[in-house]
């Protein structure tokens, strides 16, 4: 049996940009129900990480505004540089009394930076306090539209009983976080780019999905990926000679070459002594791979990897185009890293703390514009809808099997591989979209499952889709700037100094933005 | 990977079954958490850190299971580790929680790696300085 309800708002997602949208939501009066794929609280790449926030006191947010403007290459932009850093401000204190605020050395209480586990599960109890619905292994397969093209809701799958699930809202939030591309990167197992394909199936466009080339290390084996301690790292090749590899935020193409070069290991034998006391209690989760092996972290040489971020620590997204975080569709918003963070970050990483502040904020502006537009027209909860899911749900031809095993390592084969994705050349990107079409055109034509086979199956449509879209992008960013490294197009080209938009399901499309003031700073 | 559920730990609360993101865990008929969906874990860890009583061990190789049995599990001393050290229940008091440290700590890493910079520079100039006088 079905189950099927109507609210104000829906949220789909319950990590740090989903949770802030429904408690905004919930702020400014409105009914919100919060679907998430997994568990609010345990669920996205937050729960097992330890955010810092881009938190810069009033006086100084003009030189840090000025400075990452310059550092997004032509395509940030200042007044939402500057809104970030304003609500991240005043928006982290008012989480005392949910999380347990550190003091520092001088007893000042420290806002910053929270840790994963906690931060998340401060928000989840936040979130039932403002009174909002959390429906956990809830996973969202489709939105559903109004014979206008607004949104009128979502249908998912409740993973308990395997039983479908449809809600009416007045607007719909898409916090389903990035695409890490089936990489093993820690907590990104959910993160399928789930909402990249439902907003594009309901009409709404991506920009910034060249920009899926961060890449953070780890023990080898393992999904450990944390860049505290190999801050530190000293690294060597298979003979243990040390490697003249300098560490820096530009470390990655460095460590990606020894390891196309053979296998790569590490040395934290320059952690300082007291960092290392302290580290079981900062980072708990960096410890215990080392302490389960018997590896002795500070002494031992051990292998170590790199998992691909994609859209986490990438850029790419949902287009946003109003201050409210609605995308192109209405009723539609986008938050997190399911949305571009092109705006704040421009061409490079917005590593934690730009990427964190982004998360609260866009999810704050989403929530409390979704909840803005349903209250005022209502649910509309007997208006005829249309579904709008097909890749997965509504094959285009003959139902029959697709190996999705198969689809899915592709996607890891095209978008993971350190050779093909961070050193990008065209001919090697046009020959990843070839094998990718041919996926996508199996999924599209012929996949479908029953229960969880269903989330599945969607999961693997949504991974080829979001590396169809990347690929395309990267392949019409004939340059290199920030992140996206074209080895046969070395430097920024001004003619390029703009975002790119991108869509398409059957045929994939890009289209840069029209330039305009963009250009002054590039 | 989630490898073994501990029965005479387990209290059957059903924490760690609604915790995990992956829905891998289920409560069996016998009232104890089960494994049911092994290969959906993602080592993420978050079942150990909720189960109040120390009852689930994860194995940090992600890509498959290593068969790691409760005796193991029993013998390794790290049942509730990541509890204990996340300062977590009865461990408020004892493991505070010394996160906020993390930024200072990218700032002595950062402040290494240029040391460290600059005494490679130096020591190649002393070289190129040597080469010339010979």
């Amino acid at each position: 049996m079905s189950q099927t309800g109507s609210t104000d708002v829906l949220v789909i997602g319950g990590g740090l940009a989903g949770t802030w949208a429904a408690i905004a939501a919930a702020r400014e009066g409105a009914e919100v129900v919060l679907a998430d794929k997994g568990h609010c609280g345990t669920s996205g790449v937050t729960a097992t990480a330890g955010p810092g926030h881009w938190w810069v006191p009033p006086e100084a947010r003009d030189a840090a505004v000025a400075d990452r403007l310059k550092r997004s290459l032509g395509l940030g932009d200042p007044d939402w540089m500057r809104r970030i850093l304003d609500l991240t401000w005043t928006s982290l204190p008012t989480l005392r009394g949910y999380y347990d605020f550190s003091t520092d050395d001088e007893g000042r209480p420290f806002y910053r930076g929270l840790r994963g586990p906690e931060y998340m599960r401060a928000m989840r109890n936040l979130a039932l306090a403002q009174g909002v619905r959390i429906l956990d292994h809830h996973p969202a397969l489709e939105l559903l539209r109004h014979g206008d093209g607004s949104i009128a809701g979502a249908s998912g799958l409740a993973l308990r009983g395997e039983r479908p699930w449809t809600i009416r809202a007045g607007a719909v939030v898409l916090a389903t976080g990035g695409c890490a591309f089936a990489s093993r990167l820690l907590g990104s197992a959910t993160n399928t780019g789930d909402g990249l394909l439902m907003g594009v199936e309901a009409g709404a466009d991506l920009s910034g999905m060249e920009f899926t080339n961060y890449y953070t290390p780890a023990m080898a084996g393992t999904n450990m990926a944390r860049s505290m301690a190999y801050s530190f790292a000293r690294w060597f090749d298979a003979d243990d000679r040390e490697l003249d590899i300098p560490n820096g935020p530009d470390v990655t193409p460095h460590l990606a070459r020894a390891l196309m070069a053979g296998p790569l290991f590490c040395r934290l034998d320059r952690v300082p002594e007291d960092i290392r006391r302290v580290m079981p209690q900062v980072q708990p989760n960096f410890v215990l791979p080392f302490d389960r092996k018997g590896i002795d972290a500070y002494r031992d040489r051990f292998e170590v990897t790199l998992h691909a971020e994609g859209t986490v620590r990438g850029i790419g997204g949902l287009r946003v185009t109003d201050q409210a975080c609605q995308t192109q569709v209405p009723g539609l918003f986008a938050a997190g890293d399911a949305a571009s963070r092109e705006l704040v970050t421009g061409a490079i990483s917005g590593g934690g703390a730009v990427n964190s502040s982004w998360a609260l904020s866009s999810g704050q502006w989403a929530g409390a514009g979704a909840a803005r537009l349903a209250l005022g027209q209502g649910a509309r909860a007997d208006a005829l809808v249309v579904a709008s899911g097909r890749a997965g749900l509504r094959p285009a031809r003959a139902e029959g099997p697709v190996d999705l095993k198969a689809a899915v390592q592709v996607v890891r084969d095209e978008l993971n591989d350190y050779g093909r994705n961070i050193f990008r050349r065209g001919a090697t990107l046009a020959g990843s979209i070839r094998r990718l079409d041919d996926v996508w055109i199996d999924l599209a034509d012929h996949a479908r499952g029953e229960g969880r086979a269903s989330l599945r199956t969607r999961e693997a449509a949504a991974l080829v889709a979001a590396g169809r879209w990347s690929k395309a992008s990267a392949l019409a960013r004939r340059e290199s700037r920030g992140m996206h490294r074209r080895e046969d197009a070395a430097g920024p080209d001004p003619r390029f100094a703009a975002r790119q938009r991108a869509g398409g399901l059957s045929t994939v499309w890009t289209a840069f933005e029209p330039t305009g003031a963009q250009a002054e700073v590039a | 990977m989630i490898e073994v559920v501990i029965d005479e730990r387990c209290t059957g609360c059903g924490t760690c079954v609604d915790a995990c993101p992956s829905d891998v865990l289920e409560v069996g008929s016998d009232g104890k958490a089960r494994i049911a969906r092994q290969a959906d874990c993602q080592t993420c860890l978050l079942c150990e850190l909720h189960c109040a009583s120390d009852a689930l061990f994860v194995w940090p190789d992600c890509e498959a299971p290593a068969g790691i049995t409760a005796a193991q599990a029993l013998a390794s001393g790290q049942l509730g580790a990541f509890r204990r050290n996340s300062g977590w229940g009865e461990h408020a008091a004892t493991h505070s929680n010394q996160h906020w440290r993390m930024g200072s700590i990218f700032e002595r890493a950062r402040l290494q790696a240029i040391q460290i910079a600059a005494q490679k520079s130096a020591q190649a100039t002393s070289a190129q300085a040597e080469e010339t006088t010979r």
